[in-house]
């Protein structure tokens, strides 16, 4: 379910680190708790991203959630399909639905963040209290 | 919580359930979306058992609701329902609410879930009539499961499990008819700005109703639909909600609600401050917008114009069917007018909106 070339935060973003860049979305646990998702607000390119700080937001027809930066850097690639169909997080979030691209700072920061299979224990965790 | 006689069957069909005034109620089951444009194109089915039902009967129960409420029960015929609401003195409501008449001293009365303990007490603490001999009022809640099916193709559903003429009941009609085979009070009303029905019948028959309705409609594209979806039809229709757009410190001519107002049919609980009101004109208003720029207005943000902050956003939703961002927002009078502009307050942002006239939605 949860593909193994991603890293996860316990909020429920993951990164897909490619040498010094990485791609940052929200996890399918994620969409799927939202609902519906209807818009996203997402730095411009070129901001300062600090890890664990909100980076933007994500709302589906019933609720707003910040999404939380997984890393510390600075923006390099917005998605563009997204202002049209932000469905695309409902649909690939794991894919299609990425939400910005960047240049990482201290690549050790991926470090503490969590394997797929360390999430799937997680999530399966958090749904047993 | 409280729960409804569907609860297993909503968690069977995958629904996320929420809290909504004390009761576990499914939110959504295929998405809000989804459930929304299928209610505005084909149909939906909703449990609304949640719903408090009270009754009023006996000789003095005309006399009794007719003074409680603000629209005129002499217009009320047998069998035809009446959108109107439990009054304060100041004009507000304690609640809306759609009163049945069932017999010339048989009222039934459909109140909101989170309010109908209060209902009950506001019309039973008033009840100058004290042999239940007059005016009896029990709340009979427990009594009834309700349903709501929904949509343009409602009717057509219904015809197959339902023996009542359906080309005779005209929209806020009501009988008595069988559904699924089992006995209950059919009324054609609604809460989505759609043709449809609410079926009020015993709870120990609930799932059986809900599977056969679910059934006939399969066809027809029937699906069940949640509160999320319930609450966004509900918005573009431009129905009031109670605790967002009536309160105790709102009347009902500030509410758009003048047309259940009849000051004309006697005295009745805050009829003096609505005359008043009418005469000198109400200071705040509900007006209807749609976000000019990005972003979605939520319950309870700020309001801006002209620099000041001026009221306060009581409905915003992304609106499935219109495919905008839109709310409702009680703003001063002298502001109030389609086409003229407001800013939103989004989180600490503010966004430019312009006022629509209502409801943003209008079957055709």
């Amino acid at each position: 379910m949860y593909p193994e070339e991603l890293l996860y935060t316990k909020d429920h973003e993951w990164i897909r680190v490619d040498g010094t860049t990485g791609a940052i979305g929200i996890t399918d646990h994620a969409q799927k708790e939202l609902g519906d998702i209807v818009f996203v607000e997402l730095p411009q390119i070129g901001a300062h991203l600090t890890v664990k700080e909100s980076l933007g937001t994500v709302e589906s027809v019933k609720a707003v959630a910040d999404i939380y930066s997984p890393v510390t850097g600075e923006v390099t690639a917005i998605n563009p399909k997204l202002q049209n169909s932000p469905e695309l997080l409902n649909s690939d979030p794991h894919g299609e639905g990425w939400l910005i691209q960047v240049a990482l700072r201290d690549r050790s920061e991926t470090e503490s963040l969590m394997s797929a299979e360390e999430y799937e224990a997680y999530l399966k965790k958090g749904s047993a209290h | 919580m409280k729960q409804t006689a569907l609860n297993e069957v909503h968690r069977r069909m995958g629904a996320r359930m929420v809290e909504f005034g004390g009761w576990e109620m499914p939110v959504e089951y295929s998405g809000i979306v989804e459930e929304h444009l299928a209610v505005r194109t084909r149909a939906g089915l909703f449990d609304v058992s949640h719903m408090g039902e009270i009754e009023v009967r006996g000789p003095k129960a005309f006399d009794l609701l007719q003074f409680l409420t603000p629209n005129d029960l002499s217009r009320l015929q047998i069998f035809q329902a009446q959108y109107s609401a439990l009054m304060c003195p100041n004009g507000s409501a304690v609640d809306d609410c759609v009163i049945h008449r069932r017999s010339e001293d048989d009222f039934f009365i459909c109140v909101n879930a989170a309010n109908t303990a209060s209902d009950f007490h506001h019309i039973a603490s008033r009840n100058p009539f004290h042999s239940p001999a007059e005016a009896e009022v029990r709340d009979v809640s427990e009594h009834y499961s309700q349903l709501a099916l929904q949509g343009p193709a409602s009717a057509a559903i219904l015809r197959k499990v339902s023996d009542a003429d359906l080309d005779r009941l005209k929209t806020y009609w009501f009988c008595k008819s069988e559904c699924c085979g089992v006995p209950g009070l059919l009324a054609r009303t609604g809460y989505t700005g759609e043709d449809g029905f609410e079926f009020y019948f015993a709870p120990s028959e609930s799932e059986e109703v809900w599977d056969a309705l679910l059934d006939a409609g399969e066809t027809f594209g029937l699906v069940p639909v949640g509160l999320g979806a319930r609450n966004t039809l509900r918005l573009e229709a431009a129905y009031p909600l109670y605790g967002h757009e009536l309160d105790g410190d709102t009347t009902l001519l500030e509410a758009n609600l003048g047309w259940i107002c009849k000051l004309e049919k006697g005295d009745f609980i805050g009829r003096d401050a609505l005359a008043r009101q009418k005469e000198h004109g109400v200071q705040k208003k509900l007006v209807g917008f749609e976000m000019a720029e990005r972003g979605v207005a939520r319950d309870g943000y700020p309001v801006w114009i002209d620099g000041k902050q001026q009221g306060r956003v009581t409905s915003g939703s992304y609106s499935p069917y219109l495919k905008k961002n839109i709310g409702l927002a009680y703003i001063p009078t002298e502001c109030a007018g389609p086409g003229r502009e407001l800013e939103i307050e989004i989180r600490g942002k503010r966004v430019r909106a312009r006022q629509t006239p209502l409801p943003f939605y209008k079957r055709k």
